[in-house]
Parts: C-alpha cells; structure tokens; sequence
C-alpha cells in the first residue's frame, strides 16, 4: 500500500542489516556461545478457545546463541505460542520455565520485563512516534521529576543503531521509513530491553533479497551476543540457511525438535504435513458438467500476475498457498472489489465485465470472505435482512420492499442452512460465530449464484462445525454450484477439490489433480521448493 | 425489532411521565390546543432529524443543517421580495431543489475526496453562513418586505393543525416507507452497520453517504422556507446551533452515533422530547440555567441507555444462552 511509496526514501547505497566493525557489538562478541541448557523452555502447555484447542500440551525450547526455527502449517498453534510467549495469551496448562525457574507471563510487560521480545511481520510500532520514541516507548530513560530524558533516549538509540549498522535519523517518524527500516527500529528496540529471547516471526515476509541476507547477518549477530532467536518462516531455505534447531507443530500439537543438522528438507515437509489424512471429508462424487467460469490473464500491479483456470458445473476447485501468496487478493479482484490491470472472465461463455461487487453478484459469483465478522454479517441487523440484502430487487416491486416475499426468501435459506434462531427478527449480533456464518451463507445462496467462493471456510470453527461446512460444500456441488475454495489446510484441501491451483507470490505455480495431489506436491510447490526436492 | 419497539415505548413512556410532571405545576400544558401548539413548535427539529438520522446512520454527521436552512430560507425570502407573484409550489420546490444541491456538497466531498463527515460538514456550514452574508449584505429581510401568502402557508391551518405539522406529518410517513420498504433505506442502514460487509453485498458506501447528506440537505433546505415563513424574517444567523438540537434530538431518539441503529419512530419521539422540555420548562418558571442543564442530562441519559442497551447485544458464546433467546 502506502509504504511502497516509502521505498524511494530509502538511501540505496546504505546497507541496513551490515554488521558494525566496533562499537557494541565488539564488546559483546566473546559473550557465552550456544549451550545445552534452554534459556526458555515450554513444556506440556494447553491453550483452549471456546471450541478449539489450539495448543495442545506443547513443548519448546530455546537456547542460548542459537536459533530455533518453529515450523508448522497455518493453524498449528504457532502464533499462540507466539502470544503465550509475550504474555498476551494465558496458558490454560504446562508450565513456562526461564533459566531453570519456573515463570509466568501475566502480561506483555512481565515478558518483556523477563527479556522476551518479538518481532513481528507487520511491526507493531507507532507511526507518529519518532524512531528513538519507539525504540524506548514504556522504558525510556528518566531524568529530573520522572520526566523523560529526550537527550540520554536519543543519544542510547543512537548507540544502538550504530550497533547495528542503520544509519537512520532518531528524530525521524517511522511513519516515513520503509519496511525494512521499521524491522530495524524493531530490532533495535527488543536490543534496547537487554532482551535475552527475541521472537522473529516470519520477519522476511516484506523484505527484498539483499535485506533479507542483511537481516541474516543482523542475526547471527544476536546469535553471537548469546540471545535466544526463535525463528518462525513457511521459507525453507530461509530456515535451512539460519537455523540451528527445529521444532515443528502441527494442530496444536508437538511433533519433533532436534538439530538442522540432522535432518534434510523432505523429513521436513514429513513431519509438517505427515497426518494421515483420516479426517473424513464427506466429498461425493459430483457430475462435473459444462465451464461455468473462465478466467483469463487475471493481472494485478502489486498482488497476483497471470491467473488463468476454468471452472466447471458442480466442480470445487481448491486454492492452495502461503499466507500472502495473493489468493485472497485474487478473489477480491474476481468479484470487483479491486480493480485487475488486465485479464478477462467469462461467465457461462460469456464475457463480464465485473467492476463491482454488484457486476459479479449479478455475474452469478460470490463470495463469502474470510474475516466473516467484519466483511460479512452486518451484526446490528436482523438475520432476515442480512439474508436478502444481495437479493432485494427479486423481492421489490416498484421499489418497494414487498415484506412477505423477503421474509419467504430469508425463511427458506435460512431453513435450507438449518439456522435455529428465535425468530427471523434476531439482529445477527446475538447470534453465535458459526451461526453467524450459516447467515452469510444463506445470503449468498439466496442470490442463487452459479460460483460461489468460499475463503478459509472453516478457519477458527471447531471440528464438528467443519464437518458441517464440507458436508454443505459437497452438497452444493452436488447441486450445480460451482465451488472455488480458499484454503491453507492440506487436509480440507485434499479431502474436497476436485482439482488444485497452487499459488505463490501472486502465481499460480501448479494445477493439481488426482494422484499428482498429495502433501508433499502442495508444500513443495507453495514453499517454492519443488525444483530442489526433485533435483535431489 | 420488538427490541427497539421497547426502545421506543421507554422514550415515549419519559415523554408522559415529563407532561405528566409539567401538568402537575400547569395543568393548561396538556390541553390538546397547547399541545398542537408544541408540536408545531418542534416540527423543524422533527423534519431535520429526521434527515440528520439518516445521516447517522451511515456513520456520518451533518453539522452544515441549520446553516443550510438559514441560506435556503434567505434565498426563498429574496425570491419572494424580487419576484412577489411566485406560486408557493414553486418556492418549495426551489427550497427542496437548494437544499438537496447544498447537502450534495457535503455528499460528494465525503464521497469523492474521504474527507471525514465531521470536518466537511462543520466547514460547510461556515461557508453556506458566509454566502448569506453576501447574498444579503447582512440586511435582513422583514416581515413587511414578504408577501402574504409566502407568509401565510406555513402557518394556514387545515383539520386543526397548521401546514407546517402536516408537512412534518408527511415527511415522517415518507421516510419511514423509504427507511423500512425500499432497497436504498435497507442499504442505509446496512452501511452504518458494517461497512465492509455492505460493500461485499454489491452496496457502494461512498454513494449511499451521498444519498444520505443529499436527504438531509433537501429537508433541511425545505425546513428553510417553513422556518422564514413561520417567523416572517430571514437574517445571517437565524437558527444559529440548531444543528446541535437536531443530533441532541436524534442521540435521544436512540440513533446510534456509532451508525446502523435507529428509527424514524426514535428520531421523531427523541424530537418530541427535546421540544417539550423547551416549550415546558419556561412555562413552569425553571431558570433558562436549568432548561439548558436539563436538556444536556437528558443526552447523557439517552447515550448512557443506549450504549448499555448495545453492550446486551454482544455476542453470546455459550450454546445455552443461545437457545434461550
């Protein structure tokens, strides 16, 4: 978005992540090297949100000087244990231990106090704050009655900075900083808290090639002044390149820990996907008919380049990929939410030219979006008007709401998705997520669409909920419909496409189908490790 | 739905429980002559709440409302002086037709350029006061200046009640057909009530905000030409802060400022309830000190009900609630 503007204000010829000849970090070079004693370790913890256990009885340890990459598919508890690690989560169970002792993080400040510090993929700093402000924000050095001491704080940040080779101003706004800048004032603060765990969490995410090596620099550098890293990356290389140990999760659960240097990368991609697929996915043989959908050279500047695929009639057809590869970014340009650059669709044949929401609905294709409480129910409305409200011009008649009608339509849909509610006259607030979900559902059914698009359909529902969403899902291509399906878990994936297009970095990189579709194909191709693994 | 029914039955329920207190110190309050009276009174603020709701419940505010009658009301006024023998038709339309263009102002400059409601609409209704003051030359158009039929509608009684309450009558029963039966008032409210929902649904925001000032300006340029015609003068400053009565009016209807929840029906009883306390309070020799703090509390209560009656509307997380509803 913004920060792409940001870029050119970055001098080029400065290298962000160089290491410094002197100054700190000299002092610090013949601190302790990496031990067999864990600064942090975790063991047995349980974190449970209503409906799903999202960790269940793991353990992690992190030693000193060396790097721990935690390694997992989306929904495997890492960001939990992420939020468990800087105090913002709670364990419900398992206990934290630092240097030995056991430890509680009631709050962000406790783990911070502790030495625990993170930095995250979108950098949670302050954008009207100066880069020294946020380097000590909640810890700046005091002076007379309390008051900050503006010139110690800025004269400390410097320090720092020099430490680590950026060269920028301390009173300058991180507002006017790019990305890799910012990931430096971070770094920089957790180095400000005399943090002994810093806590990447897929820190490469927005960088280019020659920052993303300066940052590796950046990190043996931590590594040699005897902090504990925890590396959280979906990127093999990466984690091949800079990581010493491993530990990897999977739902929630403890899978294996041990060194990189005894394991390769398929045992790897074993461990991360190795489940047997024994959930039972309720995927019924559909009569794939005619091409419903066609899409052709969809392009976008920024987010997705050259997607073509055609859809057929009572086909699903899974997209698979990496937070970020721009699947999501993809749909939203689909149904005109965003503009493509170039690209044709043609609905049952025919050209459309969809350049809103309002052209696709009337295309026949819709979407139901992945954060449904904010892009889908509007919660302060009753559920037979979240339901009819793509489809009031079928229930009007000379621009009038004709109120039997709706209230029919609304009746039927939401008795089609078995929604139990009092009456139709709930606001949609009071009503529970998955019920919420069955509103924006029927919704869209209610349009009669010949696409429809779900985005991470079961993401954040309990497995009974998910069983429903796929009986729902097999049921409506039994019927005609048309299912294009957003997903980052291997199992739903593989249990309900008929066929998969694997995107990565805004491409698609792979359509698979029958016995090409397996884990290992799906990680290979997101990851971007396929050439290397078939080389090997 | 029976929910904000109760809302509404709390509202009109303090509005007897008022005239009821009034009645005990001055019984000739509630004889229905005076209380005719007092309707007519608040008839401006009904009609321009009800447009400022609507407003609201996109999740923007009209700040430019008073201003836009007064610059409405002057021009109708001058019409009137340069060319007396206009049919009164004619002036209303040109009210109406002034007073949506000035609130489509205010509509495009939110839509087109994102400028926040609050900032477009509190720097619009310095301009639109400013243009009076060059259309006038701060003169001020007097009664005598006026003619008598441009003077006379407003206040022509017809079935006991005088034009300018059968016009509020009207306009209320207009937006509660448009606000419940048409497509455009259900997009309204979805706007306010979840934005990026609305625009997944095939509803433009921008252009529904627009919508919504476009209304707002047309009644409150109409209540331009009832209001110079009921007091037979138009100057700079007349219904200068009315803006604020009107969002009070719309606060204590239960419209939510936070956009999405409202009535006409709470629009017009938050109306009803602001104008009786103005009305009431001389009458039974309060203090104008206390009129002033009586109103303010009033707000306070109002936005105090309504924000815990919001707290109860939150998700409910366990299943036994749930079936309990």
């Amino acid at each position: 978005m913004k920060d792409g503007a940001h870029w050119g204000a970055i001098p080029r010829a400065v290298p962000f992540f160089r290491p410094a000849g002197g100054g700190i970090m000299q002092a610090m070079t013949n601190s302790p090297a990496s031990g067999e004693t864990p600064v942090l370790a975790l063991d047995q913890i349980v974190k449970e949100f209503p409906g799903v256990r999202a960790l269940d009885g793991v353990q992690l340890a992190l030693y000193p000087g060396e790097v721990t990459a935690l390694i997992g598919e989306n929904g495997a508890g890492k960001s939990t244990i992420v939020k468990i690690l800087t105090g913002i989560y709670q364990p419900d169970g398992g206990d934290i231990r630092l240097d030995g002792a056991p430890v509680r993080f009631p709050t962000a400040q406790a783990a911070a106090d502790a030495g625990v510090t993170a930095i995250h993929q979108e950098t949670v700093l302050f954008d009207e704050l100066s880069v020294a402000e946020n380097i000590f924000l909640g810890h700046a050095p005091k002076g007379k009655f309390g008051l900050i001491d503006t010139a110690r704080m800025k004269r400390e940040a410097r320090a720092i900075l020099d430490g680590i080779g950026a060269s920028m101003d301390v009173d300058v706004r991180l507002r006017d900083l790019g990305i890799a800048s910012k990931h430096l004032v971070a770094i920089s603060r957790a180095l400000s808290i005399e943090a002994r765990v810093v806590i990447m969490d897929e820190p490469t995410a927005a960088l280019s090639q020659k920052e993303i090596e300066e940052l590796y620099e950046l990190v043996d550098q931590l590594k040699a002044q005897g902090k504990a890293i925890l590396f959280i990356s979906h990127k093999f290389d990466e984690i091949f390149r800079i990581a010493d140990r491993y530990t990897v999760f999977r739902d929630g659960q403890f899978v294996a820990a041990g060194k990189m240097a005894e394991i390769d990368e398929a045992q790897l991609v074993q461990m991360m996907v190795g489940r047997a697929v024994d959930q039972i996915f309720p995927k019924r043989a559909a009569r794939i008919g005619d091409e419903v959908l066609k899409v052709v050279g969809y392009s976008h500047p920024t987010e997705f380049e050259d997607i073509n695929f055609s859809l057929k009639r009572g086909e699903i057809l899974g997209f698979y990929g990496l937070v970020g590869a721009g699947r999501s970014e993809f749909m939203q340009s689909l149904i005109g939410i965003t503009k493509p650059s170039k690209g044709v669709a043609r609905v049952a044949g025919d050209i459309r030219v969809i350049r809103s929401p309002a052209d696709a609905i009337d295309a026949g294709i819709v979407y139901v979006p992945e954060d449904r409480g904010k892009q889908g129910a509007i919660t302060t409305m009753p559920i037979f008007q979240n339901v009819t409200l793509p489809s009031l011009g079928k229930t009007s008649k000379n621009g009038f709401i004709r109120l039997a009608e709706e209230f029919a339509l609304a009746r039927e849909y939401t008795q089609r998705l078995d929604l139990r509610a009092a009456s139709l006259d709930t606001p949609v607030g009071s009503l529970s997520g998955g019920n919420q979900q069955k509103v924006v559902i029927a919704k869209w059914l209610a349009t009669q669409p010949k696409v429809i698009i779900l985005d991470e359909p079961t993401k954040g529902i309990d497995i009974g909920s998910k069983a429903a969403v796929h009986d729902f899902m097999s049921e409506l291509a039994g019927q005609g419909l048309s299912v294009i399906m957003v997903s980052s878990e291997i199992p739903e994936i593989l249990g309900m496409s008929d066929r998969v297009i694997v995107m990565r970095e805004g491409r698609m990189v792979a359509e698979l189908a029958g016995d090409d579709l397996t884990p290992e194909t799906l990680v290979r191709h997101a990851a971007g490790i396929g050439s290397k693994g078939e080389a090997a | 739905m029976s929910f904000l029914k109760s809302r509404e039955a709390i509202l009109t329920g303090a509005i007897v429980a008022l005239l009821a207190l009034v009645a005990t110190r001055y019984g000739a309050f509630i004889r229905p002559a005076n209380l005719a009276a007092v309707f007519n009174d608040t008839s401006p603020l009904i009609i321009l709440a009800l447009g400022q709701m609507v407003v609201i419940l996109t999740r923007c505010i009209d700040l430019s409302v008073a201003a836009n009658l007064a610059l409405t009301g002057m021009v109708c006024a001058m019409l009137n002086v340069a060319m007396p023998g206009l049919p009164i038709g004619v002036i209303l339309v040109v009210a109406l037709a002034l007073g949506a263009a000035l609130g489509a102002i205010n509509g495009l400059l939110v839509w087109k350029l994102d400028i926040p409601p609050i900032v477009v609409t509190l720097g619009t209704m310095t301009i639109f006061r400013g243009v009076i003051f060059l259309l006038s030359d701060g003169q001020w158009v007097n009664s005598h200046e006026m003619s008598a039929s441009f003077t006379g509608f407003a206040r022509h009684v017809i079935l006991g009640l005088p034009v300018l309450s059968w016009i509020a009558i009207l306009v209320a029963l207009v937006m509660l057909v448009v606000m419940t039966r048409t497509p455009m008032g259900r997009a309204l409210y979805a706007v306010g009530g979840n934005p990026h929902a609305a625009v997944y649904t095939g509803i433009n925001v921008g252009r529904s905000q627009f919508i919504a000032f476009v209304i707002s300006g047309m009644l409150a340029g109409l209540c331009g030409y009832l209001w110079i015609a009921r007091y037979a003068v138009a100057y700079v400053d007349i219904a200068g802060g009315f803006e604020l009565d009107v969002v009070a009016a719309c606060v204590i209807g239960g419209i939510s400022i936070a956009g999405g929840i409202g009535t006409v029906g709470g629009a017009i009883l938050g109306a009803l309830f602001l104008g009786i306390i103005k009305n009431a309070l001389p009458v039974v020799d309060i203090s104008p000190f206390w009129q002033l703090a009586i109103s303010g509390a009033a707000i306070i209560i109002a936005v105090l009900f309504n924000a815990r009656a919001d707290r109860t509307k939150g998700r409910v997380i366990l299943k036994s609630a749930e079936v309990t509803q």
